[in-house]
């Protein structure tokens, strides 16, 4: 089932990016506006699933190198490690810690500790939701 | 954390390093790095002994699950010292054992140096908690460490049943054990065994006080391998040599041994536990010591005799639990002396055999058989494994002048002091004790003369043999010198760990400036215990010699009704009622599990929901109705409805797509942009992943389904869509619980978010969101197992 489409390739050559730096955008939004790590995982998703769409298997690889299992592995061990580092020092499991600092250039900048779990949730659901299209794809 | 803490721990932590050695100094044995533990945690528990003089135990504490009552409370008195001893003690020389044993070019040094570890670290927990709770969790790593200890080699089948075996018996009493453990502190109000020792009164007039006993002994009774429990042992023995040698003799065997005089001050004194470890005890010495000489395999020939020599420690541990009962409070010594017996028994049982089975990993190591038909006449060849032989197997015969012979008679003067206390019929017991000691005689003749004397055959050895490498030698040689050594000073031993054992035991026993005479003299006159043993030398010197003749009343004991047989037929039978009833229900249709998913959905969820009488409908301070929802609602209903009639797949994927994205804007709508986000990007990757498989469908055809089964299908989706509309619309109606949504308004003061609901999740909620994300993980690794593993399989074809 080998087909080229030539409008769609180019522009989920464009568009790719896009989604790309707008999951971004939602990942690091969602303490204070709509997002979030669940949903930035999946635009980051959707948009690795445009490449599956518009190229074919072999092309995807090659650009994205990555295993996806091991992403999502690290993700929820990244969740995990988070609540236990509360554990650590006195708290509850997970436990999460902000402070407002000023970084250059940023000025007042919340962070938080709910930022590295969320950033684990990310993780998960890139990796696991990758692992599942891939390799129902790459099934021959 | 107390040193105490880190020496229980240090085995743990160790293990990490272990397969660092292992792959980054391949030059180097693993063994050699391994030592250390044993090593350190020996001096510092021999650096113990003057403290422990003193009586008082040491207590360190350090709280885990306080709101339990389950505190990591460590105590070591005279019978942890006693444990610990040997436990370090002989793990050091059979880590030194195993560094010649295990090639370090073939076998996966690193996994046996982390169970053996793992094994090393449980043990001494069990003997030092004093936490029921505790004690019992160090006590199942111990079983699982033996598992993986006896499936090291697993590739054989025999390792895996062995493993197995070993692994149901031992853990089923496990759990019978926590039973009473439960129990035990239900009645007490505490887990702490100093605790419940405190409250004995409290405890033996409690109803549960018979069943938590039974409970208990089955515990200690599998893992310490008694009658009928003890078929694991023998299949143990596929593990490793110096693991036979350091858990199937040594240390995890006598596990059970300790559980009970650990716990002989809460059950002892009452004539249950007497009578039941009494004659448990003595018919386990009777059946192994017989089976024992049957055995062709050096090392079957030792579990049998491991497993005799525990049911003596196990019924002197009976006899000496009654200087607890006031009743014989006349007799007081002569009971406290059969414990004395025991504790001494179980002391040199441990040197002995575990000299025994290290000899025998050198026979195995240097003729590669261990088959008493194969061996013979290797005195002249082996002269130093010879002579280890010989102190071990006769200090285990109960011969002078090895420590054996000591506490062999010290048995007799046991059993025969009950059978002198208590009823006449007793006297059987004295009798099955001098019989089976006879047995024990004949094995151990077995193993010295059929292996060493004789003809010599070097045509049915695989190698040529010599004598062992002298680093192999070195640890049994100290434990054979121990041997003698004890027999010739026994109170050095006595009045430094024997006594402060016995005074654990018995914490309660002695008034104010009392002691119990502890001296154990080689030489007691002419008397009945002297003249049992002559008579065991003479008869067991004759069966030995008429070996031949009479040895075919083993082939004659029925074959099927072997404890073996029925073990294996009962693990075959629930093996097969399990995959009936499994396959009953997992029957592979799809079609199956979503009714009944959906079945329980309606009648638990629906049912529970009836009997509450929690629907109801009020509309009150609901929101009018829009236009825009109406169109809205009506359109995500007709396309639903349209799914059911399309004839073709992709049709159908793209209509429930739109139904998704008119969700999203219902969404939109309610304005909860989190949600109507989530739904539009989960609904066009769904969509992506449909079409991806769209390619692997079958054809949509017009299913020609039987009439019942599509009126099934319909009573389901109906029941399904009502009782989940009718929960929407109670939940939004029910006032019988608080809502909590105030406590999220406070989200910005809490943690600073601006966005409640990335608050919920990442924060108030961070747990759910947690384990949802492992849910999510796992359910990715099983569609990547499904597919991949199908393919491997297919290609192995």
């Amino acid at each position: 089932m080998k087909f080229s489409n030539v409008i769609l390739q180019s522009a989920a050559k464009v568009l790719v990016f896009i989604i790309m730096i707008y999951s971004i955008y939602i990942l690091f939004a969602g303490h204070n506006n709509p997002g979030g790590g669940f949903i930035g995982g999946l635009i980051t998703a959707s948009a690795f699933t445009l490449l599956y769409l518009a190229f074919d298997v072999e092309t995807v690889r090659d650009i994205i190198p990555l295993d996806f299992k091991i992403v999502g592995a690290i993700g929820v061990m990244l969740a995990l490690l988070t609540g236990l580092a509360s554990v650590l020092l006195g708290d509850n499991f997970l436990f999460q810690y902000y402070e407002y600092v000023n970084l250059p250039l940023l000025g007042k900048t919340g962070l938080g500790t709910a930022f590295v779990f969320d950033l684990g949730v990310y993780m998960a659901v890139v990796g696991t939701t990758m692992t599942i299209i891939r390799s129902i794809s790459e099934d021959e | 954390m107390s040193l105490l803490h880190v020496a229980v721990l240090l085995p743990f932590l160790y293990t990490i390093l272990v397969p660092f050695f292992f792959k980054k100094i391949a030059r180097v044995h693993t063994g050699w790095f391994v030592i250390v533990v044993p090593l350190l945690l020996f001096v510092y528990f021999l650096s113990q002994f003057p403290i422990q003089n003193s009586q008082a135990p040491i207590v360190r504490s350090v709280p885990w699950i306080p709101s339990a009552g389950i505190d990591f409370t460590l105590h070591l008195d005279g019978l942890s010292l006693l444990f610990t001893l040997i436990i370090t003690g002989i793990g050091c020389l059979v880590v030194l054992y195993s560094i010649y044993y295990m090639s370090m070019k073939r076998e996966a040094l690193h996994n046996f140096y982390v169970y053996l570890l793992l094994f090393m670290g449980a043990m001494l927990g069990v003997v030092l908690s004093d936490n029921l709770m505790v004690l019992y969790v160090f006590w199942e790593t111990t079983s699982v460490s033996s598992f993986l200890l006896i499936a090291y080699w697993y590739q054989r089948k025999n390792s895996r049943y062995g493993a197995q075996k070993a692994m149901l018996i031992t853990v089923f009493g496990g759990f019978a054990m926590l039973l009473g453990f439960l129990m035990l502190g239900s009645m007490a109000g505490t887990f702490s065994i100093r605790e419940i020792i405190g409250m004995r009164d409290v405890v033996t007039s409690h109803s549960l006080f018979i069943p938590a006993m039974l409970l208990v002994l089955l515990g200690a009774f599998t893992k310490s391998a008694q009658f009928p429990f003890h078929i694991w042992l023998p299949d143990a023995m596929e593990a490793p040599t110096p693991i036979s040698s350091y858990l199937h003799s040594a240390t995890m065997v006598k596990a059970g041994v300790y559980l009970v005089a650990r716990v002989t001050p809460i059950f002892g004194g009452d004539m249950n536990w007497f009578w039941i470890i009494t004659i448990g005890g003595t018919v386990t010495l009777f059946w192994g010591a017989f089976m024992a000489i049957r055995q062709t395999d050096l090392k079957a020939l030792l579990a049998y005799s491991t497993i005799s020599q525990l049911g003596l420690i196990m019924s002197l541990l009976g006899i000496g639990s009654l200087a607890l009962n006031p009743s014989y409070s006349a007799q007081i010594d002569l009971f406290t002396g059969a414990m004395l017996a025991a504790i001494f028994h179980l002391f040199n049982h441990s040197i002995f055999k575990g000299c025994l089975f290290m000899v025998v990993g050198i026979l195995d190591h240097e003729t590669g058989t261990r088959d008493i038909r194969k061996l013979g006449g290797l005195m002249s060849l082996m002269p130093v494994s010879f002579t280890l032989t010989v102190i071990g197997g006769l200090s285990m015969a109960g011969l002078p002048p090895f420590s054996g012979f000591l506490s062999k008679e010290m048995f007799f003067t046991g059993v025969l002091s009950v059978s002198r206390t208590l009823d006449q019929w007793t006297v059987l017991l004295p009798i099955a004790a001098w019989i089976a000691s006879i047995f024990t005689f004949v094995y151990s003749m077995i193993l010295v003369f059929k292996t060493f004397t004789g003809n010599y055959h070097p045509d049915r050895l695989d190698k040529k043999p010599h004598e062992a490498p002298l680093g192999m030698l070195i640890s049994p040689v100290i434990l054979a010198s121990l041997v003698v050594l004890v027999f010739f000073f026994p109170n050095l031993v006595s009045y430094s760990l024997l006594e402060p054992t016995l005074h654990s035991v018995f914490p309660n026993l002695l008034g104010p400036g009392e002691s119990f005479s502890v001296k154990i003299k080689a030489w007691h006159g002419l008397n009945l215990e002297l003249f049992m043993t002559i008579g065991i030398v003479i008869i067991g010197t004759l069966l030995f010699r008429t070996f031949k003749k009479w040895m075919d009343i083993y082939y004659n004991l029925p074959r099927k009704l072997t404890l073996n047989s029925f073990y294996d037929r009962g693990l075959a039978g629930a093996e097969n009622l399990s995959s009936r009833i499994t396959s009953f229900y997992m029957n592979g249709s799809l079609h199956s599990y979503l009714s009944y998913m959906f079945g329980f959905l309606i009648f638990v969820v629906g049912g529970a929901f009836v009997l509450q009488g929690a629907f109801g409908a009020n509309p009150a301070g609901a929101s009018p109705i829009t236009l825009y929802e109406y169109i809205l609602a009506a359109s995500i209903a007709v396309l639903a409805g349209f799914v059911i009639f399309v004839q073709t797949r992709l049709t159908a994927i793209i209509a429930v797509g739109a139904v998704g994205y008119l969700v999203s804007l219902m969404l939109v709508i309610f304005r909860a942009p989190d949600l109507a986000l989530t739904q539009l990007v989960v609904e066009t990757i769904t969509t992506a992943l449909f079409l991806l498989c769209f390619y692997f469908l079958p054809k949509l055809k017009s299913e020609t389904v039987r009439i019942r089964l599509r009126l099934v299908n319909l009573l389901i989706s109906i029941g399904v869509g009502t009782v989940l509309t009718l929960i929407g619309i109670s939940a939004h109606s029910s006032s019988q619980f608080k809502p909590i949504a105030t406590y999220f308004e406070d989200a910005y003061k809490l943690t600073g978010a601006k966005n409640m609901v990335n608050a919920i999740l990442v924060d108030f909620r961070a747990f759910d969101t947690m384990l949802e994300s492992v849910v999510l993980f796992t359910a990715g690794i099983g569609v990547y197992t499904l597919i991949k593993l199908r393919k491997s399989r297919r290609g192995s074809r």
